[in-house]
């Protein structure tokens, strides 16, 4: 485990020894070892609640450990607050956006650390410029002067990152960047974090997808239940090796959609347009069919998916569900025409975070557990139970606030949520979104099991292997227009991304 | 201001296909703009109308009335801001601008020949001081600041009736000098209007300019965010109540010159009509967004609607129901330009491949 990987003189550059935190009687991180060195990516895998956001919390002073020792270049470490890390030169992107919706996008990046000119002013201008770099730099298109309000969960998250990679950090921490970005970004962040690597800076690297993990990392932490596991380099292991050691036991195939009877159309949607985000989008989804959609980040996938359910207007076209019409910019008449939408933010839109896991699991059936307008507790008890068991919660006790639930375990809530409407058109934006291994297997296999049941399900995901795995058709959009449909046996990794970078043919 | 040059060359070189933000003033600053825009024309049509109806109304002498009468509130609001955008509230500024003024009528009762800026630099410290008891109660009882504010507007409003007990002071009472101060005019402008110009023009300027300044937006727009970032959360929102504090105990001393006669009664029931001003101003009581110019606007036409109801005699009842309709209009409207924005910047999803 200590092992000089090419590149690095034998030292570390932060050193994690024996942390240890609990959150009452949860414990949350057990003697935990962690040694980044500079010039290398190290990742840090583990199942959902295995405790790898804690230890980037700590690592970022926003929690104090209970135990343990930190050392930075070899003198010892101690952080009073963030910004005592931010001082030690350590960047922290969290799992969960940190971004202030009133004010710009330039301002998130740059706040408390504005440029300034004459008399300590905020030069606004050059912050806008700097800002626009940090963009160019990884390739992206985002307003610097407009409001983080209203950005999607893939801009946020690349705001997250251009605010970390703007502090020229010795020790970058990434808490899942990638889990909204499809592989065109997460290429460009990899470069980014490989010239930070090459100038000497230790980046830390939490991911659920592995490929990535193998991509980027010279090294590989395992953490399991709080504790650590193992440290290795990355040509030493396997896939198959690091998930054995993260769950404890080998997990079947990742990705069993089964073939089910296709059964009548459930969903259609004709000419959809939506002016400047998507135009005359058209396509029906069969009962028994899982339907994807995939395209780079920005594509309007999710606006398509929010203007179905009715959360936004369309401007044009028209949504039918069994063959009857569906008002539009209606939720409630969508939900009652039977259709979930599990959305891609779940912070924002997806979990009353205060409120307690049950409530939340129950949220969208209220009326149907409510007797003469009454709420019955134990029947929500009931539900909540048999749907955070099916998706293996991992919680304290059902009456815990959502706030206190790994970032992957508030995923499974979000899910449960919906799921408990018994839905016969079930769209899902990014359903595996920090979801680990073990769970994202049984999460398809309930997709897959929903389509035997007859659902009609139509799933957006920027992770191709999922989309690869599940979907009987893909839809691949680009600029706000279906490019392509590909049949099952046609859809692989180069078609898709051919369509989805708008080369190719338009179906 | 340059807005327009640095940033060309830099984007001629991305690659932009479209081109969003070349209005290089940012989104989110016109938007302020509209906010404080849509006040001056709604305060402009309340002067037009009145004085259609009413020649007078634009005459020298009421003119200056209602810079005078908006002096006051003006200061408040402004300091109320401070505080609203932290998602905080100051409850208590009516009760310090009574006790304040008290202070300074007793001060010169009892040392009469205090000059009037050393009784300035004393009230304004007095006001500080009970900012200073709100924010420490804040941050030692970790409970919301309506509550504890709540709690110090009876407090501070006590302490003003134990030591009044049913005295009053008379302007007799007070030196010429600082009597002066408050009725005197340059150019025909009243010097306390003045003095509320020069602090909406120094919190504005702050609040824009200064990284502790937006910080005050940061923490109010995502408390946890700004604690994660390492923003001095709890040092801040002190300092902010102090702020608030500071500039009621600068308005009870004008209130002091301006009225001269004063009981512990002075200010009672002030601070709904400062968060009221401030609201209309479009500063959001959950705090994150609106300036201090927005506020003093707010605070203006509050003060003319009052007067323009007179004017127009109008029954005072309406005034208060006019007031309510203009709170109601002003959160309406809020509302549709975040629609708006939302509308035009879910319309540009524009991503270079
Ligand atoms: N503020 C908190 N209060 C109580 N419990 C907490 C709190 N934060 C985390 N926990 C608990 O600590 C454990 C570890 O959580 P953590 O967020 O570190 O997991 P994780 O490894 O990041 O998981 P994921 O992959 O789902 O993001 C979980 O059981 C979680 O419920
Ligand atoms: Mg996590």
């Amino acid at each position: 485990m200590t092992a000089d990987a090419p590149g690095t003189d034998g030292a570390p550059l932060l050193v994690l020894d024996g942390v240890t935190k609990s959150f009452g009687a949860v414990a949350a991180l057990r003697g935990v070892h962690l040694a980044l060195h500079s010039g290398e990516a190290h990742a840090l895998v583990g199942e959902n609640g295995a405790g790898k956001s804690t230890l980037v919390k700590i690592l970022a002073g926003a929690h104090a450990p209970d135990a343990g020792a930190m050392t930075l270049d070899g003198q010892p470490l101690r952080l009073r607050g963030p910004a005592d890390a931010r001082a030690a030169g350590i960047a922290v992107i969290y799992q969960e956006p940190t971004l202030f919706p009133d004010l710009s996008v330039a301002e998130n990046i740059f706040m408390g650390r504005q440029p300034l000119r004459g008399l300590r002013r905020i030069d606004t201008t050059a912050m806008n410029r700097d800002a626009e770099r940090l963009f160019q730099r990884l390739g992206v298109r985002i307003d610097p002067t407009r409001p983080a309000r209203g950005l999607s969960i893939a801009d946020q998250q690349l705001v997250e990152i251009a605010k970390a990679i703007s502090f020229d950090a010795r020790v970058l921490v990434m808490d899942e960047p990638t889990a909204a970005l499809s592989g065109v970004e997460v290429e460009r962040l990899f470069a980014v974090a490989r010239s930070l690597c090459e100038h000497g800076a230790a980046v830390l690297f939490i991911s659920h997808r592995f490929n990535e993990v193998f991509d980027l990392c010279h090294r590989v932490t395992v953490l399991r239940d709080g504790a650590w596991v193992s440290s290795d380099r990355a040509t030493d292991l396997t896939v198959d090796e690091v998930v054995r050691r993260m769950v404890g036991r080998d997990v079947a195939s990742l990705y069993p959609k089964q073939d089910a009877e296709l059964r009548d159309t459930l969903l259609e949607v004709r000419g959809l347009t939506r002016a400047g985000v998507f135009t005359d989008v058209s396509f029906s989804v069969r009962g028994g069919e899982i339907v994807a959609l995939a395209g780079l980040v920005g594509a309007g996938r999710s606006e398509v998916a929010r203007a179905v359910f009715g959360v936004d207007r369309y401007d044009a076209g028209e949504v039918l569900v069994a063959g009857r019409a569906v008002p539009a910019g209606n939720p409630g008449r969508a939900i009652a025409a039977g259709m979930a939408l599990v959305p891609e933010d779940r912070r924002q839109q997806g979990l009353v975070m205060e409120l307690s896991v049950e409530r939340n699991a129950t949220l969208a059936r209220r009326r149907a557990l409510s007797r003469l307008g009454l709420l019955l507790g134990a029947a929500e008890r009931a539900e909540a139970r048999h749907w955070t068991r099916r998706l293996q919660v991992k919680t304290s006790r059902l009456g815990a606030p959502v706030a206190t639930l790994s970032g992957g375990n508030q995923q499974k809530v979000v899910l449960a949520k919906w799921l408990a409407t018994e839905p016969r058109v079930l769209i899902i934006d990014e359903p595996t979104r920090g979801i680990d291994v073990g769970t994202k297997s049984e999460v398809h296999r309930l997709l897959s099991e929903l389509a035997g049941e007859g659902l009609a399900i139509l799933m957006i995901s920027s992770e191709l292997p999922e989309v690869l795995g599940m979907a009987d058709r893909v839809l691949v959009m680009h600029e706000g227009r279906l490019v392509r449909e590909l049949p099952r046996d046609e859809a692989d990794e180069t078609s898709i991304m051919f369509a989805a970078t708008g080369q190719g043919a338009t179906a | 201001m340059s807005l327009t040059d640095a940033g060309a060359p830099e984007r001629a070189a991305g690659n932009a296909p479209s081109d969003p933000g070349r209005q290089r003033r940012g989104l989110t600053e016109r938007l302020l703009a509209v906010r404080e825009l849509s006040l001056l024309i709604a305060l402009g049509l309340l002067v037009l109308v009145t004085t259609v109806r009413n020649d007078r109304f634009l005459s020298g002498q009421s003119v200056k009335d209602l810079l005078l009468g908006c002096a006051i509130l003006v200061i408040l609001a402004v300091g109320q801001t401070l505080v609203i955008i932290t998602r905080n509230v100051d409850l208590s500024v009516g009760s310090i601008l009574g006790l304040v003024a008290f202070a300074t009528g007793s001060l010169f009762l009892s040392a009469p020949g205090t000059p009037w800026p050393v009784a300035l630099v004393v009230g304004v410290a007095l006001g500080a001081l009970c900012g200073a008891v709100n924010g420490g109660l804040i941050a030692v009882a970790r409970v919301p600041a309506l509550v504890i504010t709540l709690g110090t507007l009876y407090a501070f409003r006590g302490i003003d009736y134990y030591w009044a007990s049913g005295s009053q002071i008379n302007a007799a009472d007070m030196p010429p000098s600082f009597l002066r101060l408050g009725n005197q005019t340059v150019l025909g402008v009243p010097v306390l209007f003045l003095v509320a110009l020069v602090v909406v023009a120094v919190v504005g300027f702050y609040l824009r300019s200064y990284r502790s300044g937006r910080e005050l937006y940061a923490i109010g727009s995502e408390p946890a965010a700004a604690r994660l970032s390492g923003i001095p959360v709890g040092r801040r929102v002190f300092a902010v109540f102090v702020a608030s504090g500071a500039f009621a105990g600068l308005a009870g001393v004008l209130y002091a010159a301006r009225f001269g006669t004063l009981d512990a009664a002075a200010g009672t029931g002030l601070e709904l009509q400062v968060v009221a001003a401030a609201v209309v101003g479009g500063v959001a009581i959950f705090g994150g967004s609106g300036s201090a110019y927005g506020a003093a606007l707010g605070a203006v036409l509050l003060t003319t609607i009052g007067s323009s109801l007179a004017v127009l005699r109008i029954d005072p009842f309406w005034q208060q129901a006019v007031v309510g309709a203009l709170i109601l209009a002003a959160i309406g409207l809020d509302r549709v330009l975040a629609l708006r924005v939302a509308a035009r910047l879910r319309g540009r999803s524009a991503h270079g491949a």
